[in-house]
């Protein structure tokens, strides 16, 4: 192997890369899960999830008297991972009708459930009322709706509304709920007040995504629970729980980051420290200190997802740069465009690395995993494993082109069960009608 | 007196046309009366010309970029550190400021000391966050806007000048939208977001060189008129100047934010005499053998505190002393080249 | 196959190559040094694949896939004279 010796002056250029294999996956080698399970495989470590939220939860309860997390179903609702949250005491955080039935069939107890999302139909919202779970009411349709089933039901929704805020962080997401800073939030309030047939339970913001200032959760904790003074004084009414939402960052390093995410994203006590000093800065009543309710899905499974891909072929472009092709593509890694995804090769290697142009397997350009990472000399056959992948990829994979290959999870006991099975012709094509 | 043998890593050997400050603390180091240095470049490419002067560096190793992750950097100096044997290390490029603060307490339990700020002294005086430092600490900064994208900045004045600065590097004044966009981009896709939209603030430029205790009190402060700036905005000559204010914003400085090390700021005189500080710099800045000439050793009070030792405070320094940057072309043998690219090591 | 690497092209020990004509250099790891010296000694293509399948456990299907690639950048940075 040859490469030129290209002289800068140090500016943001390419690593060398000081990669070591990753040679097993909790003490699985990932050779033998390819062999026995295929490639592409999706593999989720049983044991980091239990670590993370176990970590997660000793971060906030030493901080707050009481603390709940709801998994948010949305980043990875796999019925093994909900369960193995569900079992860490985890409730269950849905924002659709297709999740909502997912949480019950796991088994979770509907006052368990809190349904978020701006998009609930008459028909999800019946069911929710039945069960008494916590709706987070998203826009005043939707409260007007709740309204109107409480009367035909003769119920009492168990409600939440969803705040919107600027908590300094870039962009504002002001499209879900009601914003504060406005009063449009205790507008809708003051509505539910006077309807008097609803309990407002408590307050919800999520102010973005993978916010890697803890700072600005801080910012937005005292806002909300500045917030539930005032409706305290206004209508009498101490909310039982302030819902601080995910957005938590993982250790993914995003597209436009100079530093590797592992380096800069806080850890679960900077974010607690920040969310409840707010907490017990505000002045809330005697006997109505709120409960902390969290939802964070990323920062929680991860790093506990590996995505195992065979290396179909290498080619030179035309200017002669490497070009590696893997047989999973943004099908499976929709996270790949926006995370520099760590690859590390699965089987050991010289110390030459040649920057490298990682594609999918698909016919299509945009198929890029990586438009430029440090790899070593690679075979066809050789197995590389994309790290931090359990958010966002296993529900937001598409079926085009391929298949949906096996997903396993590694048990803490160290055994490996297939927890989603490949797909096969007919589960796509069964669906068809001529 | 007989001087200290110690062994001193130091990076930013680019002592290019946009210089890094390592190889002016090396000549400060080799000036110390207390310390008889070994000094060890920590060179990221391949060409920083300090790699290879003999009289300044007495070994050179490759260091991995900070992007590729701090553990990648400790595994690095953690070799390096079986060949010798690094009392302190003095970083001197931003970008890999953030990885040695991260590093300090494990680099601590191999014996190498660093002299750094926290953390939470690193993110404030971050461009992105000085328009609040100012406020609360009192010391005048121009209005900014930080974007992650262009779209954050609505109201772009047609003919009033702006800067455009990236997190860690690069700043262009320019006037209207299209030059705003056009730089935008620009530093959005070198640097990464947030991209800081500064308030233009014409006037004569200052720096002032200086040293925090970690309990706010200043130890140096050495205030700089630049005399010639090149078109990368660098001074390429300057003079020591005898302004008591600066020095006393040095002082604000330090005492706001308990600053620990050495650190720059950078300072705008407007026209009607008042100073506006445009920029924190977390280390010390690539004049700082002016400093020296000007009777306070810097890097040398920088190894003091990472040995231990409780430097007194420099009292005075002298006005007037001016330096003028120059080029020299050295001649490296391939042989040299050869070694450093192929095994990382002079 | 004859490869003709240029008569003036200079391979240290360490697997630097320096060359003259243009100020380039490049590094090669040590398989590819041997290569290189097959080469420049006068070795076809398909004798490099001989002698190197014959002394390592590798296939000859994958080495002479590196091989062509390997060839392939010899003559994309001008280290090769073409007939």
């Amino acid at each position: 192997m040859i490469k030129p010796i290209n002289a800068t002056m140090p500016g943001k250029s390419g690593t060398d890369a000081y990669i070591s294999p990753m040679l097993d996956i909790d003490g699985v080698s990932v050779h033998s899960l390819a062999e026995r399970f295929g490639t592409p495989l999706f593999v989720v470590s049983e044991k980091q999830l239990r670590r993370n939220i176990r970590m997660a939860k000793r971060a906030f309860s030493t901080r707050l008297p009481k603390v709940v997390f709801a998994w948010s179903y949305k980043t990875n609702y796999l019925d093994a991972v909900c369960r193995a949250f569900h079992q860490e005491g985890s409730w269950a955080e849905v924002v659709s009708g297709f999740e909502y039935d997912k949480a019950l069939s796991n088994g979770v107890p509907g006052d368990h459930i809190v349904f978020n999302g701006p998009s609930k139909n008459r028909e999800d919202l019946e069911k929710a009322l039945k069960n008494s779970s916590l709706i987070h009411i998203d826009n005043l349709d939707e409260l007007y709706m709740l309204v109107e089933l409480a009367g035909e039901l003769q119920c009492r929704p168990q409600v939440a509304v969803r705040v919107n805020l600027n908590a300094g962080t870039l962009p504002v997401w002001d499209r879900f709920g009601f914003n504060l800073e406005n009063g449009q939030a205790l507008d809708a309030v003051s509505k539910i007040m006077s309807f008097g047939c609803m309990d407002l339970r408590g307050l919800h913001c999520h102010i973005g995504t993978f916010i890697l200032s803890s700072k600005a959760y801080g910012i937005a904790a005292q806002k909300l629970a500045d917030f539930a003074c005032d409706i305290r004084r206004l209508f009498g009414v101490a909310v039982e729980y302030i819902d601080m939402g995910g957005g938590f960052a993982s250790k993914n390093t995003l597209k436009a980051s100079y530093l590797v995410g592992a380096d800069i994203c806080p850890s679960m006590d900077d974010y607690a420290e920040e969310i409840a000093d707010a907490f017990h800065k505000a002045p809330f009543g005697k006997g109505e200190f709120p409960a902390l309710l969290l939802e964070t899905g990323r920062a929680l499974v991860d790093d506990a997802g590996f995505l195992i891909a065979s290396v179909l072929t290498n080619k030179r472009s035309a200017q002669g740069g490497r070009y590696t092709v893997m047989d999973a593509g943004v099908n499976l890694l929709f996270t790949s465009f926006w995370y520099n995804h760590k690859i590390s090769p699965a089987q050991l290697y010289s110390q030459h690395f040649e920057n490298t142009t990682l594609y999918g397997p698909l016919c299509m350009n945009i198929d890029v995993v990586r438009e430029q990472v440090s790899l070593p000399l690679l075979n066809k056959g050789d197995l590389l494993v994309v790290h931090n992948v359990g958010a966002y990829n296993m529900t937001q994979w598409m079926q085009f082109i391929t298949l949906r290959p096996n997903i396993v999870m590694i048990e803490e006991n160290g055994g490996t069960k297939l927890i989603r099975e490949a797909e096969k012709f007919d589960d796509v094509t069964r669906l068809e009608r001529l | 007196m007989k001087r200290k043998k110690i062994t001193v890593a130091v990076t930013g050997l680019n002592a290019i046309d946009n210089p890094g400050s390592g190889v002016s603390v090396i000549r400060s180091l080799r000036e110390s009366e207390l310390f008889e240095c070994r000094i060890v470049g920590l060179a990221y490419e391949l060409l920083e010309p300090g790699i290879y002067m003999k009289e300044i560096v007495d070994c050179a190793y490759q260091v991995p970029y900070p992007s590729a992750g701090t553990e990648a950097l400790f595994q690095r100096i953690e070799q390096i550190c079986e060949e010798e044997k690094l009392d302190v290390i003095i970083p001197n490029f931003d970008a890999e400021l953030y990885s040695y603060i991260k590093l300090e307490r494990r680099l601590d339990n191999l014996g190498v000391k660093v002299v750094l700020p926290t953390v939470q002294q690193f993110e404030e005086r971050h461009k992105y966050n000085l328009s609040d430092f100012g406020k609360r600490s009192g010391i005048l900064v121009p209005e900014s806007v930080v974007c992650n994208s262009i779209g954050d900045f609505k109201d772009c004045p047609a003919d009033k000048p702006i800067v455009v600065k990236g997190k860690f590097y690069d700043a262009f004044v320019v006037t209207g939208r299209e030059q705003f966009e056009y730089h935008f981009s620009k530093i959005a896709t070198k640097w990464g977001v947030p991209v800081i939209v500064q308030q233009f603030v014409d006037g004569a430029e200052f720096n002032v060189a200086g040293l925090g205790d970690g309990n706010g009190n200043l130890l140096a402060a050495v205030p700089m008129s630049k005399r010639f700036i090149t078109d990368k905005g660098k001074a390429w000559a300057g003079v020591t100047v005898g302004d008591r204010r600066l020095v006393e914003l040095a002082e604000l400085f330090v005492k706001q934010t308990n600053w620990r090390g050495a650190f720059e700021l950078e300072l705008i005189k407007s026209k009607d005499g008042r100073f506006f500080l445009i920029e924190v710099n977390p280390r010390i800045p690539a004049w700082i053998y002016l400093t020296t000439a000007a009777g306070q050793n810097i890097p040398e009070a920088v190894v003091r505190m990472a040995l231990g030792e409780n430097p007194c405070a420099f009292e005075s320094y002298e006005v007037g002393k001016m330096f003028v940057r120059y080029s020299w072309d050295m001649i490296v043998e391939q042989d040299e080249f050869a070694k450093f690219s192929m095994e990382g090591r002079t | 196959m004859k490869i003709r690497i240029k008569s003036d092209i200079a391979l240290s020990k360490t697997g630097f190559v320096f060359n003259p004509q243009t100020g380039e250099s490049f590094s090669l790891n040590p398989m590819g040094s041997e290569i290189f010296c097959l080469l420049r000694d006068g070795f076809s293509t398909e004798e490099v694949v001989k002698i190197i399948t014959d002394r390592f456990d590798v296939s000859a299907h994958s080495f002479s896939t590196d091989l062509d690639d390997f060839v392939a950048m010899l003559r994309r940075y001008e280290l090769t004279d073409e007939a």
